[in-house]
């Protein structure tokens, strides 16, 4: 009995929010709005993440949209579902005519390689990677341009924080998969927190990763967040309480398991994790940035101004395409001193007295 | 309903079959269960009851029309219009004054869908806003490109399905079939034309042991088909992925998990000039067409696979070894999907990611499904797949309908085909008749 006027009445409860809602004014004709536009089109093809990875796909995007706004430029973007959609993906951006074509990873060098050689009449930009030839070595195109980012610098501050900000005496870091986009900001933290034990003649211990060796704890992929969890149990376990997930997404299993936890403290990646992880903030004692978004639209900027050049783009603690986030939170819990020694070596790492080295450090 | 008993029927003949002693199966049991005879027994008997339900579930699947295949494609395209409506901004804007102008609704609606579907079009036949002759007849040819892996890993499954086998391995025999193919294409040196059918042979032989595994499983201890090739599929992806990481398998100096790109050699012959990417690959999915027309319709081995489909306890009694016709379905099978997986990164992606394959193992089997498992029908049904995946990079990148639209649509189609009642309901057509009445 119940049920069946239940049926009619939420029946007409929706129906009518629908009317309601189509009720709305017709705008008037021809408002064509935004700044001045502009013919240049600047397009982006995604790797297999996707748009919404909450990594590199979705700030190289930011940058891309942000750009748009700003300059009223025309944008396409593809993504793409595995790997055999590269080529077509970055063939079709040819044929619209898309001035400057960005591809988000490594996995898009081939064919935006193969593109640029075909189309010197057109720009290409790959983030995240440089340009090979077949065997690995590197090239250099007139019309492609690499932006990468040393993130070593950024995670060799974090490294040092961390160290000194443990109470236990362990950190631990993991990542997603072992390539150099990931291994580059373990290499740093593993050198950061090196370099406090040498100073301080401490002995801070760091789980997950081997620089010598180049071996450690990974999660897979940047998928499971599960397993990121997982991990951080592991190191938590362990003695860990502070650690560092280089792991996108997976970063989230990390600070779930961080967050059950009293005391442990997580250090984020790529963006600050304080407002990108909001859930988190009061875990997040601060996060190694990778300004992926600002470093597409410095490059469509160039290029829609005719300033274009093909030399990569290295982003740097000095040219601000790499840094550590404010404190946040913690502003107040880390010691004034230890603050001051961060600011220090960075000034060190900028002045070029400290390179911060790691075998998957981009060429320059 | 007449259903009833037959399964019964079936089951009763399972239960006797492995007892008879003049069965020719029955060597296999004990041979490989020795002193745990007992519960052997037990597991055989078991497994009888899926197989013959899942015989009739394939059977079903078969007795579908091409009709309903025809019009499961049709709902699927009205499906993915209202759903291409749907995300699309600008009609969600003019909902919003629909009572103050309806027109303006209409009107959007059938721009955005009618666009995107011409881009799918254009994108996968002939694109006449190209600018060239050779760009407009390109999308043809990508159609082909796309298709030819899953045609030839479509006719692996196909040849299964009517064997009665649920291969669901096409995709680690696929990535095994990249994994070889793609090795000898950059580790030896070999001269042209020699060195790429040697690559295609090695992926073949990849995926034909690939699938020989489960299809020695399956004919040995009677293992499930559906779990071992699922399980095998996982453990090719872990492999690739660990192979990825070896410096002395990749062969490069780059820290990627990428190979060496496969030497000049290895490359398939481009049957068309630059710009097109058409390469030998496909004849070789024709190929394989004929050859399993052929296989199925015309030979004698053929005519054992299709007796075990059929019904395996009536072709056991006839004296057809069903362990072997699973071992040799499975082989063939695999050796299919393994042809596809390095057809794939021989003809046009040059070196092994981990992502390599993507879902076309999983593609194939709807490719197989739509194609009714008949050759002719997987050749058509893996064209058309490969022109939704063709059209849909230039469906997403000019009119920014998302991708998944595409997925979507692919997805409709199989439900619909593994529902043909529904699309029967739906477009009011007559039962099957005569013999596929129960």
């Amino acid at each position: 009995m119940k049920k069946s006027i239940m049926v009619p009445a939420t029946a007409f409860a929706a129906a009518s929010a629908l009317l309601l809602s189509a009720c709305g004014e017709a705008p008037e004709e021809s408002s064509n709005g935004g700044g001045e536009a502009s013919d240049f089109k600047a397009c982006m093809v995604s790797d297999s993440g996707g748009w919404d990875d909450k990594s590199f796909n979705q700030s190289g995007r930011e940058g891309l949209d942000k750009a748009k706004e700003d300059f009223g430029i025309e944008e396409a973007l593809a993504e793409s579902a595995d790997d055999s959609d590269f080529g077509p993906n970055v063939d079709n951006m040819v044929q619209q005519g898309c001035d400057l074509t960005f591809g988000v990873g490594f996995l898009l060098e081939d064919a935006l390689q193969e593109a640029a050689e075909a189309n010197s009449d057109m720009n290409f930009a790959l983030i995240d990677s440089t340009f090979s030839d077949g065997d690995g070595n590197p090239v250099e195109l007139e019309n492609a341009k690499p932006l990468v980012f040393n993130t070593a610098e950024a995670s060799y501050l974090a490294g040092y924080l961390a160290a000194g900000m443990s109470e236990s005496g362990k950190v631990a870091t993991f990542g997603g998969m072992q390539i150099p986009s990931v291994s580059i900001f373990m290499d740093g933290f593993a050198d950061g927190v090196d370099k406090y034990n040498e100073d301080k003649g401490e002995d801070v211990q760091l789980l997950g990763w081997d620089k010598e060796k180049q071996e450690g704890s990974f999660s897979g992929d940047f998928e499971n967040q599960g397993q990121g969890q997982a991990l951080t149990e592991q190191f938590i376990s362990q003695g860990a309480d502070i650690i560092m997930p280089v792991a996108g997404p997976v970063g989230l299993g990390a600070a779930s398991a961080a967050s059950k936890s009293d005391g442990t403290k997580v250090i984020w990646v790529d963006s600050d994790g304080y407002e990108s992880a909001a859930e988190y903030k009061d875990i997040m004692l601060t996060s190694v940035m990778k300004e992926i978004s600002t470093a597409v639209y410095d490059t469509v900027e160039a290029a829609k101004d005719g300033n274009w050049d093909a030399k990569p783009y290295v982003g740097t603690l000095e040219n601000e395409g790499v840094g550590l986030a404010p404190y946040h939170d913690f502003e107040d819990q880390v010691d004034d001193g230890l603050k001051k020694e961060v600011e220090d070596l960075k000034q060190q790492i900028i002045d070029g007295e400290i390179t911060v080295e790691s075998p998957s450090t981009p060429q320059q | 309903m007449t259903d009833q008993p037959t399964a019964a029927a079936t089951g009763t003949d399972t239960a006797t079959g492995p007892s008879g002693p003049k069965s020719p199966a029955t060597p296999d049991g004990p041979g490989s269960g020795g002193s745990s005879g007992g519960s052997g027994n037990g597991g055989s008997t078991a497994a009888g009851g899926p197989d013959s339900t899942q015989g009739t579930i394939i059977r079903r699947i078969l007795s579908s029309s091409t009709m309903v295949s025809v019009l499961s494609v049709v709902i699927a395209l009205i499906l993915g219009g209202v759903l291409i409506a749907a995300a699309n901004r600008e009609v969600q804007a003019t909902l919003g004054y629909f009572f103050a102008r309806p027109t303006d609704f209409f009107v959007t609606v059938f721009r955005t869908v009618s666009e995107a579907y011409l881009a799918l079009f254009r994108g996968a036949f002939i694109d006449w806003q190209a600018s060239s002759f050779v760009r407009a007849v390109r999308p043809l040819t990508e159609t082909m490109v796309n298709a030819t892996p899953l045609i030839l890993a479509g006719l692996g499954i196909a040849l299964a399905f009517r064997s009665g086998l649920f291969n669901i391995g096409a995709q680690g025999q696929l990535i095994l079939g990249a994994i070889l193919g793609g090795y000898f294409g950059y580790a030896i040196g070999l001269p042209p034309v020699i060195h790429f059918l040697f690559a295609l042979l090695m992926g073949a032989v990849a995926g034909a042991c690939w699938g020989g595994i489960a299809g020695f499983l399956k004919a040995r201890t009677g293992a499930n088909e559906v779990i071992v090739t699922i399980m095998l599929n996982m453990i090719a992806g872990y492999l690739l992925a660990y192979l990825l990481k070896q410096s002395w398998f990749k062969q490069t100096t780059s820290a990627n998990p990428a190979t060496r790109n496969i030497d000049e050699s290895a490359f398939l012959p481009q049957l068309l000039p630059d710009p097109f990417r058409l390469h030998f690959g496909f004849i070789v999915a024709l190929l394989a067409v004929l050859f399993v027309w052929w296989l199925l319709e015309r030979s004698t081995l053929g005519f054992e696979f299709r007796a075990v489909g059929e019904n395996p306890n009536a072709a056991r009694t006839a004296g057809i070894s069903v362990g072997r016709v699973t071992l040799l379905v499975m082989v063939t099978a695999g050796a299919l999907s393994g042809l596809a997986g390095a057809s794939l990164i021989l003809g046009t992606e040059a070196k092994l990611t981990g992502g390599i394959a993507g879902t076309l193992g999983f593609d194939a089997i709807t490719v197989a499904l739509l194609g009714r498992s008949r050759p002719l029908g997987t050749l058509l049904a893996g064209l058309l797949f490969g022109a939704f995946r063709a059209g849909g990079y230039l469906m997403q990148s000019q009119t920014g309908t998302p991708i998944d639209i595409v997925l979507v649509v692919q997805s409709v189609i199989v439900l619909l085909i593994a529902a043909p009642p529904l699309v029967r309901t739906i477009f009011r057509l007559p039962a099957p008749l005569a013999k596929e009445t129960r």
